[in-house]
């Protein structure tokens, strides 16, 4: 993979990298090879980072899905233990939301989003790899259960409490499912902080807001949302590891505690959450129609105002995952408001999608079959969404497989199809080839039947009473068809992944090369050539219009004066400015696994003795953190300068 | 540029960014942003469980010592002051005011921080309030105890600064060695600090027992002497430390650093402002 990904001209030569090498605040320079990913600020190598995680879980996630398919196959089958099968959906709920898609949407974020904007880079290089370090340092403690006589975590993505608490769940892997989404948290309010600042600073001149990709637009409202909806569940999971952990009373019954509190935390997060899938999802969608309807996006004021505006409402609606708790009538008929409400900018954005389709020259490539197949069914999900609005039809459905349609529709259907067709979309900027269209296509029609036969009957299954996360079920329920049906859907799924996958690696290695904007499209990224270069912009565009690559195409004497005139001045002012690589975000990553290791896999000493084993490697943890931050702070945020013009004589 | 090699630097303007805004300002404001919503949670469930007490719960006004709390309030509002002095002193490239300053400050934090350590020990051994036996033990000291670990992570970060402060001109080529130094110096410094504060509340529980008179000081001498010797040996370190050594790389271009710093610590000074009221004062309604 890293020598792939040298010789694909990715990565700049580092002839005038003089890094300082002293005691102990030396600079890595190894631009390959492992120490050169473990140090690596680049934007774009931490999106592949992001990126081969998320699929990499994506896959065990997969695997989750079709073994608890697998056990309801057939009524009353025992191929999966009921503490299994808890596990598994636990898992696979955890792993898909947290594992895979939201870092795949943070693969695009890094590795688009400051091509996009005409930026080299985000606001702070080394923050950067720090988030995706985090990230993985909660991943592995998260899956570090599959490994461990605890078993993995059973008690749900919600992990509503009281189960989760110590009297009912005592092992230790509910501290390491609190313990890891905490990570997650802190790795992803990191990584959002940085992508808002970048945004909001570090655009091109002329690149106003409103000039701004949508994908950029719906990156920085996903980002706002992370950043104000992940203290919820923190605190919830802060206050749910002091009572496992130091016996408070939070959610202990017993004492006073309420576990309505946890739920209402949790959907605080958890609702702006979902919003955190799609809203990428959308931002991909809106940049793919145009591209390949050959027309810009229609009302993009509208769909922008429509994003923030979901960002804004998905705040005001999470009790709508709670009205069967009793929330009393005014609660219930105000959620159930506006739940409605945030239907309306939902559906205003798919007839902006229509519209810009809507008398375009269609051309039907493989990402543009990916985005028609989001568009239809994320609205099939989106319409049995508007039906839980209504409270008391959504008492009959809920919990109930209904509801597992529901979000199947909107998560594979919405998020994962717009995930799937980002990918083909940018593969050939991202990787300099491009997958063949037959396989791309078949990918997408065994993935698109797949997807339909596994979950359209659990709409049926949910209306017949079948409820969720049950792990057997009787012969006589009348459930049995659907099931069948359901996992066998769920296998052609599974095929239809594995052909997408394989293909995208053949294509990796073997693919058509490409060479600079092989859709013709329309945004600023495009103008780049494939991969693109370490330092992203030979020379920062001046941002005229919009479609900003597209105006460049028709624009091209104006251009080539405006870049000779600034690629002077930039020369003139010492070259083009590159960050030095750091170690030390790795090692503060390392640190945090260390001391979250001690915090939630570590069983408390019985004896006595001033420091226990459980509290000596929290502390090691910490100290090593803590020695990361000041050194990586002492090191500084210098560089060095290339001069692209050089390199490129010395290519020909 | 130009006006920046002539001295003059524009600490609110960054012509480099979009908006002009410093990147690390930007950041630090969205920062709070986030962990406004920290805040927010854990003084919504604070007050959640104080208008829903089950039966038993120990009522707060018994517990708390609302003098105390009211004078390290005034203590924290203060050390704000003496941050945004720091800052106005190191955006005129002042190092020695600006120092004075940060010692200021991260003393009156310590103080704060000192009165939590004091308040705490006396709810859970004489007024029995203990983070496990009741919800309001639980809330409360979660809750400022999230609130001093964010003092506390302030006081560290000042100190780091302070000593950042010391780091000489051109020490590009004795890197190590101002490292070696810096961290000695933020030990002796740490160490100073938990020692003074260690004595502080001792002599505190002492006077309280015997009354503030010789034969309490007398006797606290007699006991504590070690820790007194280990105190004055780790106030002439950092006076040692602190002494002139030609100029030093931290000027007007760090100015930034500190600002960054200062935000984040008027931020947690206003949430106390609101867990003081939230907390302590409603109590003391009717």
């Amino acid at each position: 993979m890293a020598d792939a990904l040298a010789k694909s001209g990715f990565i700049g030569k580092d002839d005038e990298h003089a890094a300082p090498k002293t005691f102990v605040l030396w600079r890595p320079t190894a631009k390959t090879g492992l120490m050169g990913w473990l140090t690596t600020v680049d934007h774009k190598r931490i999106g592949f980072l992001y990126g081969i995680s998320a699929l990499t879980f994506f896959l065990i996630g997969g695997i989750e899905a079709l073994l608890i398919r697998t056990q309801l196959i057939v009524p009353n089958n025992h191929f999966l233990s009921a503490q299994q099968y808890n596990e598994m959906f636990t898992m696979h709920a955890t792993t898909m939301i947290f594992l895979a898609i939201m870092p795949l949407s943070a693969a695009f974020f890094n590795f688009i989003m400051p091509l996009q904007i005409g930026a080299r880079d985000v606001a702070f290089p080394r923050l950067n790899a720090f988030s995706y370090w985090v990230f993985l340092a909660g991943a592995i403690i998260i899956n570090l259960g599959w490994f461990m006589k605890d078993g993995a975590p059973n008690g749900g993505w919600f992990g509503y409490t009281p189960l989760t608490t110590k009297l009912f769940s005592p092992n230790h892997a509910i501290d390491m499912w609190v313990m890891g989404l905490q990570l997650l948290g802190v790795a992803s309010i990191a990584a959002s902080l940085n992508f808002i600042i970048t945004i909001i600073n570090l655009r091109a001149p002329g690149m106003t807001m409103m000039r701004l990709p949508v994908f950029t637009w719906m990156t920085l409202v996903t980002a706002f949302l992370l950043i104000l909806a992940f203290p919820a569940i923190t605190i919830a999971l802060v206050e749910l590891m002091m009572d496992r952990l130091f016996g408070t009373n939070f959610f202990e019954v017993s004492n006073g505690g309420m576990p309505i509190l946890w739920t209402h935390l949790f959907w605080v997060f958890g609702h702006p959450e979902v919003y955190i899938l799609i809203l990428p999802g959308m931002g991909v969608i809106s940049e793919i129609l145009p591209t390949f309807a050959r027309k810009p996006l229609f009302g993009y004021p509208i769909v922008v105002f429509s994003g923030a505006s979901i960002g804004f409402l998905g705040f005001g609606v999470w009790s709508h995952h709670m009205f069967t708790t009793g929330l009393g009538t005014m609660g219930t008929a105000a959620f159930a408001l506006t739940t409605m409400v945030i239907a309306v900018p939902t559906g205003v954005k798919i007839f902006n999608w229509i519209g810009t389709l809507w008398g375009g020259h269609i051309s039907m490539r493989t990402p543009m079959l990916f985005a028609l197949g989001f568009i239809w069914m994320f609205m099939l999900g989106g319409f049995s969404g508007v039906m839980h609005a209504a409270a008391p039809a959504d008492a009959e459905q809920h919990n109930s497989y209904f509801v597992v349609a529901h979000f199947h529709y909107v998560l594979i259907g919405g998020s994962l199809f717009s995930l799937l067709a980002g990918i083909h979309y940018w593969f050939p900027l991202m990787f300099g080839r491009k997958v063949s269209e037959f396989w791309g296509k078949l990918s997408f029609w065994i993935v698109f039947c797949g997807f339909n036969i596994t979950f359209f009957p659990m709409h049926f299954l949910g209306l017949n009473g079948m409820p969720r996360r049950t792990f057997t079920y009787d012969h006589n329920m009348g459930w049995d068809t659907g099931n069948m049906i359901a996992t066998i859907g769920a296998f052609i799924l599974g095929i239809g992944v594995a052909v997408y996958f394989i293909v995208m690696i053949y294509t990796f290695f073997k693919g058509e090369r490409t060479y600079q904007d092989p859709w013709d499209a329309r945004t600023l990224e495009w103008s780049l050539p494939c991969p693109p270069p370490e330092y992203n912009y030979r020379v920062i565009p001046t941002v005229h219009a919009r479609d900003n690559w597209w105006y460049q195409k028709h624009h091209k004497e104006e251009i080539a004066k405006e870049n000779a005139e600034h690629a002077k001045a930039e020369e003139a002012h010492g070259g083009i400015h590159m960050p030095f690589q750091s170690i030390y975000p790795f090692i503060a990553a390392l640190g945090i696994l260390i001391g979250a290791i001690g915090v939630s896999v570590i069983d408390p000493d019985p004896g006595p003795g001033l420091i226990g084993k459980k509290l000596a490697v929290s502390l090691i943890g910490f100290l090593i953190f803590f020695v990361a931050v000041c050194l990586w702070s002492l090191e500084g945020n210098e560089g060095y300068h290339i001069h692209p013009k050089a390199e490129k004589e010395s290519e020909t | 540029m130009s006006t920046a090699a002539a001295g003059a630097i524009d600490h609110h303007h960054d012509p480099t960014t979009s908006t002009g805004i410093p990147n690390k300002k930007l950041l630090m404001w969205a920062f709070l942003a986030s962990d406004c919503m920290f805040f927010g949670c854990l003084i919504s469930t604070h007050l959640i469980y104080r208008l829903h007490p089950p039966p038993g719960v120990p009522a707060a006004r018994d517990v708390f010592s609302i003098e105390l709390t009211s004078f390290s309030t005034f203590i924290l509002l203060m050390s704000s002051l003496m941050m945004a002095l720091a800052v106005d002193a190191i955006q005129k490239g002042n190092v020695k005011s600006l120092r004075t300053s940060l010692l200021t400050t991260i003393l009156f934090g310590s103080i704060f921080l000192g009165c939590q350590v004091y308040e705490f020990n006396n709810f859970v051994f004489e007024k029995h309030l203990t983070i496990t036996n009741s919800i309001l033990g639980s809330t409360f000291f979660t809750l400022t105890g999230t609130h001093g670990t964010h003092v506390a992570i302030g006081v560290l970060w000042l100190t780091l600064m302070y000593i950042r402060s010391f780091k000489p001109a051109g020490a590009e080529a004795a890197r190590g060695t101002w490292l070696l130094l810096s961290f000695v110096h933020l030990v002796v410094f740490m160490a100073t600090l938990g020692l003074s504060m260690y004595l502080v509340l001792h002599f505190a529980r002492a006077a309280q027992a015997g009354g503030f008179g010789l034969h309490t000081c007398l006797h606290f001498g007699k006991v504590e002497y070690k820790a007194i010797l280990g105190a004055i040996v780790g106030f002439l370190g950092v006076r040692w430390f602190a002494l002139p050594r030609g100029p030093v790389d931290f000027d007007q271009r760090h100015a930034i650093d500190v600002e960054m710093m200062g935000l984040y610590w008027h931020f947690v000074d206003i949430v106390w402002i609101v867990i003081f009221t939230a907390v302590y004062l409603l109590e003391y309604i009717k």
